[in-house]
């Protein structure tokens, strides 16, 4: 009981800080600077780490796939499973899930410091709402990151595959013959469709760790607690709005 | 330097009048959960006055300039801060309000000179360039100038507390709050802090609560005193009147013996 009160006032918060930072939507051009540095952090920040494992999603996805379709003969569509499989399911909750570890934890982790320290309450006294300078632009970044994070994701896990169904003997795929399959019954609903989920996981863990962050309360030690909260709610907001999402899409963009 | 004026102060960033504040505590209470930490408190601080509030370690005076501000909501009674209850956000807006917190409470993130430059800036109260000269004037009055590019982590905890002090000047507040403001300070910046907060009030008309266990700035500067003990205000008067009392427990409090044949803390075991 205690638990599903304390599950329905976060989802209360969140909501709440959300309507807030929308409402000084119009703020966002005079904040370019703290917009612009947010990108550069999550973009920063991920990149790297986005781009290697996705290389090797794509590359075990080959793998995998071309050593089971290679016994009955399909192994020409490697590139289609790799292709959608990363279009659509695997780069965005990649990306997602690296972002609820590396951007998630940091936002909590930095605005439940400065709770903790009492500069969110300096910000109160100084009428300079939280929700516009520290969770608008954050929001904002995340918009503009996620797009292009998962973009990468898909080219680099692409690659990949193409890469590991060339070298390996058993299978031996040329990549005109990969790319050719993955074009042939990729569509571009099929990218979008992804991108869209990513969207909505990075929107969701930025502003779930942005609510956790400055609902800390206690000494430093409450810091910590709130980083594996935020990274723990946001996992599992990525896995159960990605069922919700997919059948979503689906009945939209059959 | 805007003239002084007897009722009223000039923003120097609107050329605005703006006019001193009044705050008055109504019977507040402030419970955390069984633990009672303001019983019924009530004083009020008229406009441009210089209020002290002291009392020992624990007794609620950081609680108190919380519910002043309306950070925290109080468990019953109320804050009006000129005339408007202080938890509803809207006073805020009206009036402009500074703490200094006991901790400085500085944007670890931010460098000095961007910690105070941050309220003129969101506020969009002045040019970068009228903002420059306001931040190194208030830099210069705590004397610490060189310290503009330095971050919180790189100063001391009396620097701390005094570029806190200075950001709260820069806010230039109609109601400003102290908490504790020469408690880490050696008696010079003691006395110089002092003298900073009674020069606020002759030049700007800024009404100001001074939490303080300084005695010598109380004694000197206060336009009143409370004295808070567990919760309560035992005492609200002139510095005259406070130093005439004959109330055991005050004199005891501004005078502590250090008592080696009889200490405090035997006699509380026994
Ligand atoms: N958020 C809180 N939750 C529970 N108890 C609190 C909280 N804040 C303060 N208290 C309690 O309220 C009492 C008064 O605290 P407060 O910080 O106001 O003391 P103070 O008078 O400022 O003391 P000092 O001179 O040492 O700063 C303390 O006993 C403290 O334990
Ligand atoms: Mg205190």
């Amino acid at each position: 009981m205690k638990q599903i009160t304390a599950i329905l006032v976060g989802f209360g918060s969140t909501i709440q800080l959300l309507v807030r930072a929308l409402s000084y939507t119009a703020t966002l051009p005079r904040q370019w600077a703290r917009f612009i540095e947010q990108c550069y952090l999550i973009g920063y920040t991920t990149l790297p780490i986005v781009a290697i494992l996705s290389f090797f999603i794509g590359s075990v996805l080959a793998l995998q796939a071309g050593y089971s379709m290679a016994d009955f003969g399909a192994k020409e569509f490697i590139g289609t499973l790799v292709g959608l499989s990363m279009a659509r399911e695997l780069g965005p909750v990649m990306v997602a899930i690296l972002v609820a570890g590396r951007v998630g934890s940091a936002i909590a982790a930095e605005l439940a410091s400065m709770k903790v320290y009492q500069e969110i309450d300096v910000l109160e006294t100084m009428n300079i709402p939280p929700a516009r300078m520290l969770v608008l632009p954050r929001l904002a970044a995340i918009l503009v990151m996620m797009p292009v994070l998962a973009i990468i994701a898909d080219l680099v896990g692409w690659y990949g595959g193409a890469i590991v169904a060339k070298y390996t003997h058993a299978i031996a795929i040329d990549p005109e013959t990969y790319f050719a399959a993955l074009r042939h019954f990729m569509k571009f609903k099929d990218v979008v469709n992804g991108l869209m989920k990513a969207e909505v996981f990075g929107f969701g863990v930025v502003l779930v760790s942005c609510n956790i962050g400055l609902n800390t309360s206690g000494g430093p030690r409450e810091v910590g607690a709130s980083v594996t909260k935020a990274v723990v709610v946001s996992l599992i907001l990525i896995l159960v709005a990605d069922y919700f999402i997919t059948d979503v899409l689906q009945q939209i963009f059959p | 330097m805007p003239s002084p004026s007897s009722s009223a102060t000039r923003n120097p960033f609107t050329e605005a009048e703006t006019p001193a504040v009044g705050v008055a505590l109504e019977h507040l209470v402030k419970d955390f959960g069984s633990h009672k930490v303001l019983k019924d408190v009530s004083f009020a601080v008229s406009p441009g006055e210089i209020f002290v509030l002291m009392g020992p370690s624990g007794s609620g005076k950081s609680v108190l300039l919380k519910q002043i501000v309306g950070l925290e909501a109080p468990t019953s009674g109320r804050v009006l801060v000129d005339g408007r209850d202080a938890i509803d956000p809207a006073t805020r807006e009206q009036v402009r309000m500074a703490l200094v917190f006991q901790s400085g409470a500085l944007f670890n993130s931010l460098s000095v000179y961007d910690n105070l430059a941050l309220y003129p800036r969101e506020h969009r109260v002045a040019s970068e360039a009228a903002i420059r000269e306001k931040v190194m004037r208030a830099l210069q009055i705590i004397s610490l100038e060189d310290t503009a590019d330095k971050f919180p982590s790189e100063l001391s905890g009396g620097m701390k507390k005094r570029v806190a002090i200075a950001r709260a000047l820069v806010m230039e507040p109609q109601l400003m709050l102290y908490d504790e403001p020469t408690s880490e300070l050696d008696p010079v910046t003691s006395a110089s802090i002092s003298e900073i907060i009674a020069t606020l009030r002759e030049e700007y008309h800024v009404t100001t609560i001074v939490v303080s266990h300084d005695r010598d700035l109380a004694l000197n500067i206060a336009d009143c005193i409370g004295l808070l003990i567990g919760g309560e205000l035992i005492f609200n008067g002139t510095p005259a009147e406070l130093r005439a009392s004959k109330d055991p427990v005050i004199t005891d409090f501004l005078n502590p013996k250090i008592d080696l044949k009889n200490p405090r803390f035997k006699k509380l075991a026994t």
